[in-house]
């Protein structure tokens, strides 16, 4: 019946009514997006406070799945982005005679850019994923009803302690990602380009600012979230059965790592202005 | 039952509409469920059994109408007030629903540590006791995945009851299990019935189940209340659409659908 009072309709109509569809699913889209991340940020920093309770315990379960076990992947990628970077600027820098400079450029760019941003990236990929792949299948197993039939709200049991994880974790990784990627600067510069142990050092140290750690910090966090929120939404809008959790994760994956380096251009562009 | 008891309605529905778009899904569905007994909601697929219970366990807001839960319409109320009643009704789905990260005991244990104040060891023998209830005793340490799914299904009653609940919901819960473990679960919902007098209902479409542990029936059919009444009127009753079901007859215009179906398909016409 439908399909034939389709062909009956005209061209408008049918453009029209499409649009109308399309518009009202963007806005409940826009509505769940804005009512996950506001009960998320209520439950995660206003309940504690008014004595509705936070669940410690697995918020430190999921500290250690995010974080802890994140630390040897984390290490060796950053480690790997030190050497690339110093070789690739000292093949540059040595054209003006200032090899040295590569000390600067490593510890700038690790701590202003490449830790925040490389941590994020991974940690996205690693927790994000898994985040929506875990959410999803709750869903599709009736765990998500069952939370809620016990009288549990999911958002506080199940988001808070993953984004209190992760908003932990993540400036965390990033301090040892900074470190660890100006290591490997360090160690490309001084075993392969002869730039001298010390001179390198100081120059490093010299180089690092304590507002370039700041910054990086800061969009760290902002990134923490970021995954945080588009993994536990994908997770809830899972529908289906195990398609529909591959195809969420996949989503969030990419999603998550498109709004982090959306965010961070807008942060750059900020810090880079203001401060 | 016993109709001289006095009779109290645990749950009540009144006038209850589900619609979806423009399909209505429950249409003006009223009945109560009085304390102490075991009704069955009997249906074919997609009539709006599953749907009616989802609405009256609160995970859905109905388009309009009102649920009664002990007096408390559901329908109104804001979260907090909602997850309070809700701790004291149990809930057995379908799937089980058990939480796979959790052993079988951190399952049952988990409503008590999370909504009540009880010291940890109360909760390990109160688990125990809840896990023996339901014949599973021993089985504390296992995860949801390495039980089968007759056990799986007995584990998630056991959550169910963790918090004493006064009503206990069952959705389909020999569905998938074979009949000597779906009659077992048959006899744990008498027991739980009798030893803790508790109002259970439960959603289901087998006949026999239904004939075990039913003191009353309700049977929807397209959204719509078609019969409500015991065991005995419900078997006694003349409505066609109850003796198809009571008979297991197969709908009349699909046999005839099918068979142009396979003519079709045989025919050298094409």
């Amino acid at each position: 019946m439908p399909e034939e009072t389709l062909k009956r309709q005209g061209v408008l109509p049918r453009l029209l009514g499409g649009c109308g569809r399309w518009g009202l699913q963007s806005l409940e889209n826009v509505y769940f997006t804005f009512r996950l991340i506001l009960q998320s940020l209520y439950w995660t920093f206003v309940a504690p406070f008014a004595g509705k309770g936070l669940r410690v315990g697995s918020s430190f379960d999921e500290m250690v799945k995010v974080g802890v076990s994140a630390v040897p992947i984390v290490a060796l990628i950053s480690f790997s982005i030190g050497l690339i970077l110093a070789m690739q600027s000292a093949y540059q820098l040595e054209q003006f005679g200032a090899t040295i400079f590569t000390a600067d450029l490593v510890a700038v760019a690790q701590t202003r850019e490449l830790g925040p941003l490389m941590t994020a990236i991974i940690v996205a990929g690693r927790s994000g994923s898994g985040i929506a792949a875990e959410i999803g299948t709750m869903k599709v197993g009736e765990e998500i009803d069952a939370l809620r039939s016990m009288g549990f709200h999911p958002i506080k049991f199940l988001v808070v302690p993953k984004l209190i994880a992760l908003a932990i974790m993540v400036p965390c990784l990033t301090v040892l990602a900074d470190f660890i990627g100006i290591a490997g600067g360090f160690s490309m510069a001084v075993l392969s380009l002869n730039l001298g142990f010390t001179r390198y050092l100081n120059r490093t140290i010299f180089a690092l600012v304590f507002k370039d750690m700041i910054t990086g910090l800061i969009k760290s966090f902002v990134f923490a979230l970021l995954i945080g929120l588009t993994g536990c939404y994908m997770g809830f809008k899972v529908e289906g059965g195990a398609e529909g959790v591959g195809r969420r994760t996949t989503q969030s994956v990419v999603v998550s790592i498109f709004l982090i380096i959306l965010a961070d251009s807008f942060f750059t562009a900020l810090f880079y202005f203001l401060w | 039952m016993d109709t001289e008891e006095v009779v109290e309605n645990i749950v009540e529905i009144e006038n209850l509409m589900v619609s979806y778009d423009d399909r209505v899904v429950l249409d003006g569905v009223n009945f109560q469920v009085r304390r102490g007994e075991t009704m069955v909601i009997l249906g074919g697929s997609g009539c709006g059994k599953s749907t009616l219970l989802r609405h009256i366990i609160g995970l859905e807001r109905p388009t309009s109408g009102r649920i009664m839960i002990k007096g408390r319409d559901l329908t109104v109320m804001g979260e907090e007030e909602m997850s309070g009643i809700l701790s004291k009704v149990g809930v057995v789905f379908q799937s089980s629903a058990l939480f796979n990260s959790m052993t079988i005991g951190d399952n049952v244990a988990l409503p008590l540590r999370e909504h009540t104040k009880l010291e940890e060891s109360t909760i390990k023998i109160m688990t125990k006791i809840k896990l023996e209830m339901v014949g599973l005793s021993g089985f504390e340490s296992y995860l949801p995945s390495e039980l089968s799914g007759g056990m799986r299904k007995r584990a998630a009653f056991a959550r169910a009851i963790s918090m004493d609940p006064e009503i206990l919901f069952c959705d389909e819960p020999s569905a998938g299990l074979d009949p000597i473990v779906g009659a077992g679960l048959d006899q744990l919902i008498i027991k739980l019935s009798k030893a803790l007098r508790m109002t259970i209902v439960v959603v289901t479409h087998e006949m026999e189940s239904m004939y075990t542990i039913a003191d009353r029936v309700l049977m929807l059919h397209n959204g719509r209340v078609m019969f409500c009444g015991t065991v005995e009127e419900f078997r006694a009753c003349d409505n066609e659409r109850v003796r198809q079901f009571i008979e297991r007859r197969p709908e009349e215009h699909h046999e005839e659908e099918s068979g142009q179906y396979v003519r079709a398909l045989t025919s050298d016409s094409f």
